[in-house]
């Protein structure tokens, strides 16, 4: 896959490819058993220290997006949520909220939002 | 603290020049497989600190070790385990890139010549030029090819991209990475090209007036000096004394300070002194090395070394 590194970005080098990995995988772009580089590979690729990397696939695997198998290596790991409806629809709403509020500080109306919600929910891939 | 369990550990290091301390009283301790980033503006003392480290420059007072042994009196197989790539890569003009291998190679008991080769050959030097034909850049090539053919654990380059035009830098970048890939060596590398540390260093050590004042892991200091813009009604608020606030200004009607470590103590002062609306930035390496080292006639508050995780 085709990680971007910008240095110039307020967001920490490690962030920035978290946040594309994660978008990769919603969008479908990686799919479930798809492999990733190596370490090595990336690290290699966009010229960052290889513990960074290595931090970002601990941390993905955290959250339980990818998994090593040893001897393998890195791969995405099939969707699954060990949270309840409940906590899953709470947490959806805290994000709404974050995403709403930032839409009606930039000054834009209801119409815009929902345009431009349906316009980019096509692009991700959707369970089911 | 045992010296041993760092790659470079130094205890009061001292240097003064006409009276004007260079280096003030400086604690390394540069843990063994780390990518480590010494940074600071000119005249902070980084390259006259490595020349202590490196043996030569005689500190004042103080001591250093590398690899766990002191650097005065350090034996020549010792000496060997380390690297040191000096400023603008000096090397003699006259001599050809081969010459100037097979020189550095009698110096050494310990060589990999295949690892020289394959370098050299991968970034296509003519070894059969002189060095004073080839461009920044190569020369840059062949001193980290000499640097690397002893196989070094510890490898200390100063400012080694100075000079270096950006193609070539980022060619000199991704043989760093090839090195940082052999695991346990340490590196130590000044610079003043920040975008280049937060590609590559673990961790960063920030020097002002000849002492080190951020000693911490990259992202650590990064996220720690933040630019916050807040409102305020009536007169400017005075923040100077506000815990963590390295700067404070008024620009257009809005209040805009500098902070290192966003704390809750921070914000109830602000609070109390009627500031509203605070929106903290984090920044990127450069912009957050800018602010923190930028008036350093004041005191820099205490910053702490290390995350701590909740």
């Amino acid at each position: 896959m085709d990680v971007q590194v910008d240095v110039s970005s307020r967001v920490p080098i490690y962030r920035q490819v978290c946040d594309q990995i994660r978008l990769a995988i919603a969008q479908g772009k990686l799919q479930p058993n798809d492999k990733l580089s190596s370490v090595r590979e990336l690290s290699r690729q966009i010229v960052v220290n290889p513990n960074t990397i290595a931090r970002v696939y601990t941390e993905l695997e955290r959250e339980g997006i990818l998994n090593t198998r040893p001897g393998l290596g890195v791969f995405v790991a099939e969707p699954r949520s060990d949270l309840t409806k409940k906590a899953r629809r709470e947490k959806l709403m805290e994000q709404l909220n974050a995403f709403l509020s930032g839409a009606v500080h930039l000054g834009l109306t209801q119409d815009e939002v929902l345009k431009a919600f349906e316009e980019q929910m096509k692009k991700f891939q959707w369970k089911g | 603290m045992v010296p041993s369990d760092y790659a470079i550990f130094t205890d009061h290091l001292t240097r003064s020049y006409d009276g004007r301390r260079v280096v003030d009283d400086l604690n390394l301790a540069i843990p063994r497989g780390s990518v480590y980033g010494l940074l600071g503006r000119n005249g902070a003392g980084k390259s006259t600190t490595i020349k202590m480290l490196t043996g030569m420059v005689q500190p004042d007072s103080g001591d250093a070790w590398l690899l766990g042994e002191n650097v005065v009196g350090m034996t020549p197989q010792h000496r060997e385990r380390v690297a040191y790539i000096a400023e603008n890569h000096p090397l003699y003009g006259w001599m050809t890139v081969r010459e100037s291998v097979a020189f550095a190679r009698s110096f050494q008991t310990r060589w990999n010549q295949s690892l020289v080769e394959m370098i050299l050959d991968h970034l296509e030097v003519p070894q059969r030029r002189k060095l004073s034909q080839l461009s920044n850049g190569q020369r840059a090539q062949v001193s980290l090819a000499i640097a690397l053919a002893p196989e070094p654990e510890l490898l200390i380059l100063d400012d080694p991209t100075l000079g270096l035009d950006t193609v070539v830098r980022r060619d000199f970048l991704e043989s760093m990475i090839e090195v940082i890939h052999e695991s346990g060596r340490t590196i130590v590398l000044s610079s003043h090209i920040l975008m280049d540390i937060d590609r590559i260093a673990d961790r960063v050590g920030i020097m002002v007036k000849g002492r080190l004042v951020v000693d911490c892991p990259t992202d650590h200091f990064r996220s720690s000096v933040r630019r916050v813009v807040a409102s305020f009604s009536g007169d400017a608020p005075d923040c100077s004394g506000l815990p963590g606030v390295i700067n404070a200004r008024v620009t257009r009607g809005q209040l805009e300070l500098i902070v290192v470590g966003f704390s809750e103590e921070l914000e109830q002062a602000f609070c109390s002194l009627n500031i509203r609306n605070v929106d903290a930035q984090e920044l990127n390496l450069e912009d957050a090395f800018i602010e923190f080292t930028r008036g350093s006639r004041r005191s820099l508050p205490p910053f702490s070394m290390e995350p701590v995780y909740a």
